[in-house]
């Protein structure tokens, strides 16, 4: 299974949980979930998905939440040599 | 340095709260009532002579070398039998006691051996102690005559005799020595509840016999050391006494197994270790011990331990050994090359559960201080991490509620998802001995585990679900306890949100949640549902335990809190006797979880992005921390065959082997550009790494291991470090070669650095724990004594919160080509990957992993017992050994995963936990079939771990 594609099922698997709770805490569950436990460059592969891929393969749980997802910096892998 | 004698009382304490007073040879005494006259006495400092009493079981009166006289009563009853009353004038001492005393004594003495001398228990004998007390001098009888002792009498054969048993590995029974006190028979039923032994015949012919008269190793004898501990001659031995004589002194510390972490006394000759020795004082274990903690530790001194430092530069190189200068000096250059070539986010590291608490605070803090990142992650995420998040969530922190002594005031129990009897076995002693005085048992397991039904145990109820369906089960148990009205409204107006129960409460009461709506996805009649529902509920103190079939599922979060909605809605929080307890795989999860050893929070379970605790640690640290979480274990394999991540530091962990779907675990490794293995053996991980630096056993470094029930236990070096550095010692050494200015002297001075940072921990020192004993965390200013009970005034989080937890089937399912569910577990003998007990004589019991599959599903494919297997899934394929049983349902196998030529992980898929990433070993859609043998990838796989084990200039290492 591709990277994107677990990453996919990871955010699909989060978003389904929170389908289950009262609708109110639907996005700002799942953007809060993924802020405490996605390091940055997964969720700048998230953000890959959403912004270039049109949410490809996404739960619209997911979609809903982007906004309040914390975007990463962008690749430091170069910038921030140790 | 000396021997620790524990005081030996006879018979165990009262718990009664009245107080009585009596006089006992002129000196006045006063005890709790229901206390033995012969307990009084040794109180009161008077030790009356005794072969059949001890306080770890109850009095049995039959040795009839303790009677005493009392004032105005007839004969001369027993001490051990006689309670106390009010006003008693005991004689302890008088001219007719001595000489029926010396009488008893002189015929136990004329039916046994007078070999002292060289007998093993020279120095360690109660009836040799007795002899002396009692003053005996002669044997009129002498020793002619019927006897147990010789194997011939005159040249006949004694029927009589019986040679020694020596079929256990670690101890033997020479019934030549016995005085039949049934110590080691009362010890066997009471402390450990497996009653393997028994008196056979009658009268002179009496005599302890294993089973039906077998062998130990052949008995139900779980080996648990109970008996040879209880046993006051020489005739259940250590081995290892036998071999190397009375240890003249010994330290406390704690066992580096499971998460009960009982304490033992290590008894030494010099750096020798005689024999380990349950403590009666441990906390956990009141004395008590199983096979592994009592009797395994002889991995410590295998010839298979490494003991130098070795380097090579490709992993299908042969390892050279080099000095510890140079391998720290090699780490920190390639670490310093992969993040100058590939980022500052390309490293990290793994904190190991078998380690200190000491150990792992390092490595976490080398990690964020040193690597600059916060990619440190530890073997908690493929067990316990959904426990973190669902008790986080609902209760607040991350954590088991009660202390074990609560399972003593329980009144029903509900197993969920772990196997007691084989993966804590000291806890499942205590249960047991529980639920033979009248606790209710409900076990919700795909398997029929030993509990089930055992020996003077029987659960009211076993739900034997299909697995992946805990969710629906437990949402089941909950829908019928709201429907009915047996949930404990006053408990949850107090302690609860009474909108969010609301809520939950409709929810759950939803006739989706039926038990007759889910009886057909759980496999579980409603009847029995509903049943154990009312029994929870209404059956007086209910209490919840529950292990990684729990866990390690795809919504093992969300059965964590469907588990603590269940407590909640009963009120069973908060008291003795009730609450919600993860048993914990290894000896230290808590402790590596405590220590913030996971990728997204400090120490103390302190969010990386809550500024003020990073400041903390900043200050103290005199560097800038990452507000970003970092990797966690399965994320850092990804991104490793993705290319962004290319080191890592492990210490004391066994990926390759532990973790699920092995093929990524070790794609993700050999993408790396250097793997580092801390360890004692070259474990399967090691095949992939560059570096190998030699780790130190429990026994070889002081520290403290935190273990399920929050308590805080020291571990004591009792022996050099055979690697010549502690683990900790290892860790600083690496920092310093990094640039970091540490310089503990010692495992102390970390946990003061711990106390000072860490709120829960803040009371906690070495010298504290020396006051105390031990102690459970949060142990603080506003809890001194440590807290041994959880949420007793109210939730850490304010209030216990309610949440909906929907069943969603796992992604993982049956279909033609995978017709059955593979779940995996544990036996009692062997320890995880089995790096440690598989180096024991502990292989007795369990020299493979066997795949159990029930009749039908055998006869299906033409499997018989014992015959080869392929055993295949969507991940990949391996073989083993069948045993056909009906304790699984059909349509699901079982195996265990401690031996690395199974490969049972090379089955498990990579699905896991919604909220964590904990991964579902617990269901794979599998396919048996009959097979020749090993399969192409368990041949390559031993080809290529031979290869990579190669050591330059030594013969090939076995393993």
């Amino acid at each position: 299974m591709s990277n994107d594609a677990k990453l996919v099922r990871m955010a699909n698997q989060i978003a389904t949980f929170f389908h289950s709770q009262p609708a109110a805490e639907g996005p700002q569950g799942v953007a809060t979930h993924i802020n405490k436990f996605w390091e940055p460059r997964m969720r700048r592969q998230l953000f890959d998905i959403v912004d270039h891929r049109g949410g490809e393969g996404l739960d619209p749980l997911v979609l809903a939440a982007a906004p309040l997802i914390k975007r990463p910096a962008p690749d430091q892998s170069i910038s921030q040599r140790a | 340095m000396s021997l620790i004698h524990e005081i030996d009382y006879g018979t165990p304490a009262s718990k009664s709260e009245k107080m009585v007073t009596l006089t006992i040879d002129g000196r006045e005494v006063t005890v709790t009532e229901g206390t033995s006259i012969m307990r009084a006495s040794m109180d009161a400092g008077i030790e009356i002579p005794k072969l059949c009493a001890t306080d770890m079981m109850d009095a049995f009166g039959s040795c009839r070398l303790c009677l005493v006289e009392i004032q105005g009563r007839a004969g001369m009853p027993a001490s051990c039998t006689t309670p106390v009353a009010p006003g008693l004038v005991v004689s302890t001492q008088t001219p007719r006691l001595k000489d029926v005393r010396r009488g008893v004594m002189e015929l136990y003495i004329s039916d046994h051996p007078l070999d002292c001398l060289t007998c093993a228990a020279n120095g360690d004998c109660e009836l040799q102690d007795m002899a002396g007390a009692v003053g005996l001098r002669d044997v009129r009888y002498g020793y002619e005559g019927e006897n147990h002792v010789r194997a011939r009498n005159d040249g006949a054969i004694n029927v009589k005799w019986q040679p020694k048993d020596e079929s256990n590995p670690y101890f033997t029974f020479d019934s030549s020595k016995c005085i039949v006190c049934s110590r080691c028979v009362r010890a066997c039923e009471e402390v450990q509840g497996t009653f393997a032994l028994t008196i056979e015949g009658r009268g002179f012919d009496s005599r302890v016999s294993a089973g039906m008269h077998e062998d130990f190793v052949s008995s139900e004898c779980v080996s648990c050391g109970a008996c040879v501990q209880a046993c006051p001659t020489a005739t259940l031995t250590e081995k290892s006494v036998i071999e190397i004589g009375q240890p003249e002194h010994s330290v406390v510390t704690t066992c580096a197994y499971c998460g009960v972490g009982c304490s033992f006394k290590a008894e030494m000759r010099g750096e020798e270790l005689v024999r380990m020795v349950p403590w009666k004082d441990g906390q956990a274990n009141r004395g008590h011990s199983c096979v592994k903690g009592r009797f395994a530790y002889g991995y410590s001194t295998h010839r298979d331990r490494i003991l130098n430092p070795m380097i090579r530069e490709k992993i299908t190189d042969p390892w050279r050994e080099v000095s510890w200068e140079e391998a720290f000096a090699h780490v920190a250059s390639e670490f310093r090359r992969i993040q100058y070539q590939y980022g500052r986010d390309s490293i990290g590291g793994i904190t190991s559960s078998r380690c200190t608490n000491e150990e792992t605070y390092l490595v976490q803090k080398i990690v964020r201080a040193g690597f600059g990142n916060n990619n440190v992650d530890t073997c908690a995420r493929v067990c316990h991490s959904p426990t973190g998040y669902g008790l986080g969530q609902t209760f607040g922190t991350s954590a088991g509620t009660q202390n074990f002594d609560s399972v003593e005031e329980t009144d029903v129990v509900i197993v969920i998802g772990a196997n007691p009897t084989d993966g804590h076995p000291v806890f499942a002693s205590r249960l047991k001995k529980r639920l033979r005085q009248g606790a209710k048992l409900i076990v919700i397991d795909p398997r029929r585990i030993d509990l089930v039904k055992g020996p003077h145990v029987e659960a009211s109820y076993h739900l034997p679900l299909r697995p992946g369906t805990n969710v629906a089960v437990v949402t089941a148990l909950a829908h019928v306890i709201v429907t009915e009205g047996l949930f404990d409204e006053k408990f949850i107006r107090e302690r609860c949100d009474w909108s969010e129960f609301e809520d939950w409460a409709a929810f759950v009461s939803e006739d989706r949640h039926s038990p007759e709506a889910v009886e057909g996805l759980t496999g579980v009649s409603a009847e029995l549902i509903r049943g154990a529902a009312r029994l929870f509920a209404t059956g007086g103190n209910g209490s919840i335990y529950y292990g990684l079939g729990v866990t390690e599922h795809s919504q093992g979060s969300t059965t964590v809190m469907a588990i603590a909605n269940l407590a909640m809605a009963t009120g069973n929080i908060g008291r003795p006797g009730v609450g919600v307890n993860p048993l914990r795989g290894q000896n230290n999860v808590q402790g590596s979880c405590d220590m913030g050893s996971f990728p997204h929070e400090l120490p103390g379970y302190r969010h990386i992005s809550d500024d003020a605790t990073r400041e903390t640690f900043e200050k103290l640290w005199g560097v800038s921390l990452s507000n970003e979480p970092g990797l966690r274990i399965p994320n850092m394999l990804d991104a490793a065959v993705e290319g962004s991540f290319k080191g890592i530091y492990i210490q004391g962990e066994d990926i390759l082997q532990s973790d699920p779907d092995t093929r990524h675990v070790s794609a993700g490794l050999a993408a790396m550009e250097c793997v580092v293995v801390q360890d004692l053996f070259l474990n399967e991980t090691a095949n992939y790494a560059h570096v190998f630096l030699p780790g130190s056993t429990f026994l070889e470094k002081d520290g403290t291991f935190t273990n399920a029930e929050r308590r805080i236990n020291r571990v004591r070096r009792v022996m050099t470090p055979r690697n010549g550095l502690a683990d900790w010692e290892v860790t600083q050494k690496l920092a310093q070669a990094m640039g970091l200015a540490w310089n503990y002297g010692h495992p102390s001075e970390i946990m003061d650095e711990i106390a000072a940072t860490t709120p829960s921990f803040a009371l906690v020192s070495y010298d504290y724990l020396e006051k105390m004993g031990s102690v459970q965390w949060p142990c603080n200013e506003k809890h001194p004594q440590g807290s041994p009970i959880m949420h007793v005034d109210g939730f850490v989080r304010g209030k216990g919160k309610f949440i909906r937890t929907e069943y969603v089937a796992t992604d993982e399912k049956t279909g033609p080509r995978f017709p059955l569910l593979l779940t995996t577990g544990r036996i009692l003998s062997q320890y995880n990957v089995g790096a440690q007990t598989r180096r024991t004589d502990n292989v007795v019991w369990h020299e493979e992993d066997r795949l159990e599959i029930h009749p039908h599903d055998a006869e299906n494919r033409g499997i018989r017992d014992g015959d080869w297997v392929r055993l295949a899934s969507r991940s990949g394929e391996t073989t083993l050994h069948a045993l056909i049983t009906d304790r699984v349902s059909p349509g699901v196998v079982y195996t265990t995963f401690h031996h690395p030529d199974t490969q049972a992980n090379v089955i498990t898929t990579d699905f896991s936990d919604w909220a964590t990433n904990c991964p579902e070993y617990k269901v794979t859609a599998v396919q048996v079939s009959p097979s020749n043998g090993p399969s192409d990838w368990q041949v390559e796989y031993d080809e290529q771990a031979r290869r990579s084990r190669r050591i330059a200039g030594k013969l090939e290492a076995a393993e």
